[in-house]
């Protein structure tokens, strides 16, 4: 069944398949009646077989119910609104908190029935050997903070599957607005260990030139947006950057992450508002993960979370299990596809827990229990979650995993050792990258400057080439 | 005083005073900040702070450590991750008579805030013909901090300093952070109160009368640190140390330095800085901020506008440089000011004359 939607004058057609569910359960999900059967499926563009997988449970009522419901309506912009006689406010939140998505139980065990996107063995190898990877590389960078090798540091621990599954439902056209905690999504995109650990070095090699802080990745070439400090920026950002990828007809969309903290900036409300008004192919991915520093979540908002204030602004939105990557694969895969196939925005709310320190300035022992690190660390750890489905499946093994973690060590301690040796940019690396050609001051203080160093060679760091 | 003490015969307003036997004492400026704040929320319960984990965590650099324990959790907000949005509340909440202290984490992330600060409170007493006032103080670090890159190394005072209807203060000693930041809650406008993370753990000695919980610096008021006769260097936060030391080494040298301690950005102390260049006739500025359009070059306006038959010298002006903060540690040194460049700024002002300067 399709419905034509028109939504500024383009014609969108949705596919519903909703009928079975909606005989059972049609005032719980307040779907509207089935449309007329379409006719002419032969024209429908191939996507729309795909987007049988998804199902949104609040679709408008059409203005015949309204009006079988209501006496009245009133013909406001924005269209009909009807009339009732029962003063009713709606409350805070509803009594139900919106229910989580999930493919694989704590167990790693195929939750049934479940409408999940498949993945394949290679794909789900794949996955998981990343997100051994991304751990590997989180527990010895922050060793090497610890050790003063480096300034600064931030794991993504307990989020490898919101950073790896995402990472591994989007196209590498797909451009990614990160905040600060998914160096995953650049480790799947290709980004080298030996690159990461140039960047935290901040060596020549560093895509960056040294000029930022260590985790601030970014890289053209990988579609990765450079991380920016400042909280929530990169939200309205992404959706200017999708409102691009609109303008050019690219069959792909932004996405972009955030965290619980984020979602109390004014930038990431005016983020989705702009994305449903502009209709932006935008794919917010949220990583409520409980804390933002020290501050818990009921103290950043009172909503239901982050997934019920889609609807608010217009947004389609899904709460799914942050710790199954094979829900998250599933959400941001689907979700991409309605971004770019319907040119809207989609927000996913993927819970999941923030099992390190904020940061290496911080201790989070200060400020919540152990005991609550600890259950997320070992009982709801979504790589040991994803290891057995893959285990189960027949697709990995003990010794697979041993000589994972082995090599990925090993290449961690190689990059290590080649970014620290490194020489650190080159002097001509301070006037470049502003103006096509140096203007005539920079390049009168470039001379000066080689002077004075050929001047006093002694006072000039051996490690940074001339 | 002392006999005084020990007879328990202390005036009240002296009863912080009992905890400290000599007037030698110690402080460190984080203490200086955290007791002025517990003071003024004694004395005035309509002070109350607000910002982004003040209260559980003490705040990111434990300024208000011990104050939820004490005055409560409606006196002590922690907020969510707004600035607009807490910076507006306090501006709100400043309109209708309570008196907020806001903190950010630091001042870069004032940036999200920044219409409630220019827009609302720096306007609204002139707006209202005097019907409204904001007594509200925006605080936090501002300015670089050691190895925390661009986003976070941002100095504000010049951006704040240009603003009618604010008053920027930016503190540089314990004295200085107590006695401001007193004068700051007190006062009925809003205040820019510009913190330096560096200063935070240092020490500084204090007297009795620092002390007393009475205390309070006028604002608009710069303090001569050390008078001299030779060159007057201007600074403030930080910088106020750096251009000590540098007093010293140009003292050994046969130069007498005279250091002013800015203290008050916004109203600036033209007076007190024009009076020390009449004397010595030769000035150097020193910020850590850009160069363009900074307090430096605010500072060599007022002397050109109102002492310029008094200088010897071409105004010497050290900044940082005009590059966003590099992260890489050997790049942030040089893109900061150094305690050696005031000593070669002030020399090139004391071994010019204006004719060679003229001529150049
Ligand atoms: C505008 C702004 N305000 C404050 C900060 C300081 N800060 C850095 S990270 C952070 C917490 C963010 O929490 P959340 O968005 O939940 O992400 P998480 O760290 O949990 O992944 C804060 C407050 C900042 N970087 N930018």
């Amino acid at each position: 069944m399709a419905t034509l939607l028109f939504r500024n004058s383009r014609a969108f057609l949705l596919l519903h398949n909703h009928q079975h569910l909606q005989n059972k359960l049609p005032f719980l999900l307040g779907i509207r009646s089935p449309s007329p059967p379409c006719s002419n499926s032969h024209f429908l563009p191939s996507f729309l077989l795909s987007s049988l997988r998804y199902e949104s449970t609040k679709a408008q009522p059409q203005l015949e119910d309204l009006q079988h419901h209501h006496h009245q309506v009133i013909d406001f912009p924005g269209g009909k609104v009807g009339f009732t006689s029962e003063m009713r406010f709606i409350s805070d939140t509803s009594h139900i908190r919106v229910p989580c998505y999930r493919v694989l139980d704590d167990d790693g065990e195929l939750v049934k029935p479940t409408n999940q996107v498949q993945v394949s063995k290679e794909l789900a190898v794949r996955m998981h050997s990343e997100m051994v990877t991304l751990q590997t590389m989180d527990s010895i960078f922050y060793e090497l903070q610890r050790q003063g090798r480096i300034s600064f540091y931030l794991t993504t621990s307990g989020e490898e599957a919101v950073n790896i599954a995402s990472a591994a439902a989007l196209s590498s056209h797909d451009v990614i607005l990160p905040q600060y905690r998914e160096p995953g999504v650049l480790l799947w995109r290709g980004f080298t260990l030996q690159q990461f650990a140039h960047q935290c070095f901040g060596n020549t090699n560093d895509f960056g030139k040294g000029r930022q802080m260590p985790i601030h990745y970014g890289s053209n070439k990988h579609n990765y947006f450079t991380v920016s400090s400042p909280i929530a920026t990169q939200l309205p950002q992404a959706v200017g950057a999708a409102y691009s990828l609109k303008m050019d007809g690219k069959s792909a969309c932004a996405v972009t992450f955030c965290g619980d903290g984020s979602t109390s900036e004014g930038d990431f409300h005016a983020a989705m508002n702009f994305a449903a008004v502009m209709e932006a192919p935008v794919v917010f991915i949220c990583r409520n993960n409980g804390w933002a520093i020290s501050t818990p979540v009921e103290e950043q908002f009172r909503s239901d979370g982050i997934v019920v204030k889609g609807q608010a602004y217009g947004i389609w939105s899904i709460r799914v299990d942050g710790n199954d990557a094979l829900a998250v694969y599933s959400a941001v895969h689907t979700a991409r596809e309605i971004a770019i196939k319907e040119q809207r925005p989609v927000l996913i709310e993927a819970l999941t827990y923030r099992v390190g320190h904020h940061s290496t300035s911080d201790d989070s022992t200060k400020y919540r229990s152990t005991g609550e690190i600890e259950y997320w660390k070992m009982e709801r750890n979504p790589v040991n979650r994803f290891k057995r489905w893959v285990e189960r499946n027949g697709w990995w093994s003990e010794k697979d995993e041993l000589e994972l973690r082995s090599s990925v060590r090993k290449q961690l301690m190689h990059a290590i050792q080649v970014a620290e040796k490194a020489q650190k940019p080159p002097l001509e690396d301070m006037f470049t990258d502003v103006y096509d050609k140096l203007s005539s001051n920079l390049e009168e203080q470039e001379r000066d400057l080689r002077k004075t160093i050929e001047k006093h060679p002694k006072d000039y760091p051996s490690d940074v080439p001339f | 005083m002392l006999g005084v003490i020990r007879n328990k015969t202390i005036r009240p307003s002296f009863s912080a005073f009992r905890f400290f036997s000599s007037s030698a004492k110690q402080m460190t400026v984080r203490d200086a900040l955290n007791s002025a704040l517990d003071e003024e929320m004694s004395a005035d319960s309509k002070v109350f702070l607000m910002g982004e984990e003040v209260g559980e965590y003490q705040g990111a650099y434990k300024i208000t450590k011990g104050l939820l324990e004490k005055y409560g959790p409606e006196r002590v907000l922690d907020t969510p991750i707004t600035e607009a949005g807490f910076t507006g509340i306090g501006v709100g909440a400043a309109y209708y008579g309570l008196k907020p202290v806001v903190e950010f984490m630091t001042f870069n992330f004032s940036m999200q805030a920044i219409d409630h600060i220019i827009n609302s409170a720096a306007k609204s007493n002139y707006m209202s013909a005097g019907q409204i006032s904001v007594p509200i103080v925006f605080r936090g670090p501002n300015g670089a901090a050691a190895g925390v890159g661009a986003q976070h190394s941002h100095c504000y005072a010049s951006w704040y300093g240009s603003c009618p209807g604010l008053k920027v203060l930016a503190p540089y000693s314990a004295e200085d952070a107590r006695g401001l930041l007193k004068a700051a809650i007190r006062d009925p406008d809003p205040v820019v109160f510009l913190e330096n993370e560096l200063l935070y753990g240092e020490s500084f000695p204090v007297s009795a009368e620092v002390l007393d919980s009475s205390f309070c610096l006028p604002i608009g008021k710069a303090k001569i640190e050390r008078e001299g006769k030779d060159v007057t260097i201007t600074a403030f936060s930080k910088m106020v140390g750096f251009a000590l030391k540098a007093a010293e080494i140009l003292e050994k040298e046969g130069i007498s330095a005279e250091v002013i301690n800015l203290r008050s950005i916004r109203p600036l102390d033209r007076p007190t800085i024009n009076a020390s260049v009449r004397k010595t006739n030769r000035l150097v500025t020193v910020e850590e901020g850009f160069p363009q359009h900074g307090v430096g070059a605010e500072i060599c306006t007022s002397v050109i506008e109102e002492s310029f038959g008094y200088l010897d010298a071409p105004v010497e002006r050290i900044a940082g440089a005009d590059v966003p903060m590099p992260y890489a540690a050997n790049l942030e040194r040089l893109a900061v000011p150094h305690v050696e460049d005031i000593v070669r700024a002030a020399k090139r002002a004391c071994h010019r004359s204006v004719p060679l300067a003229a001529a150049a």
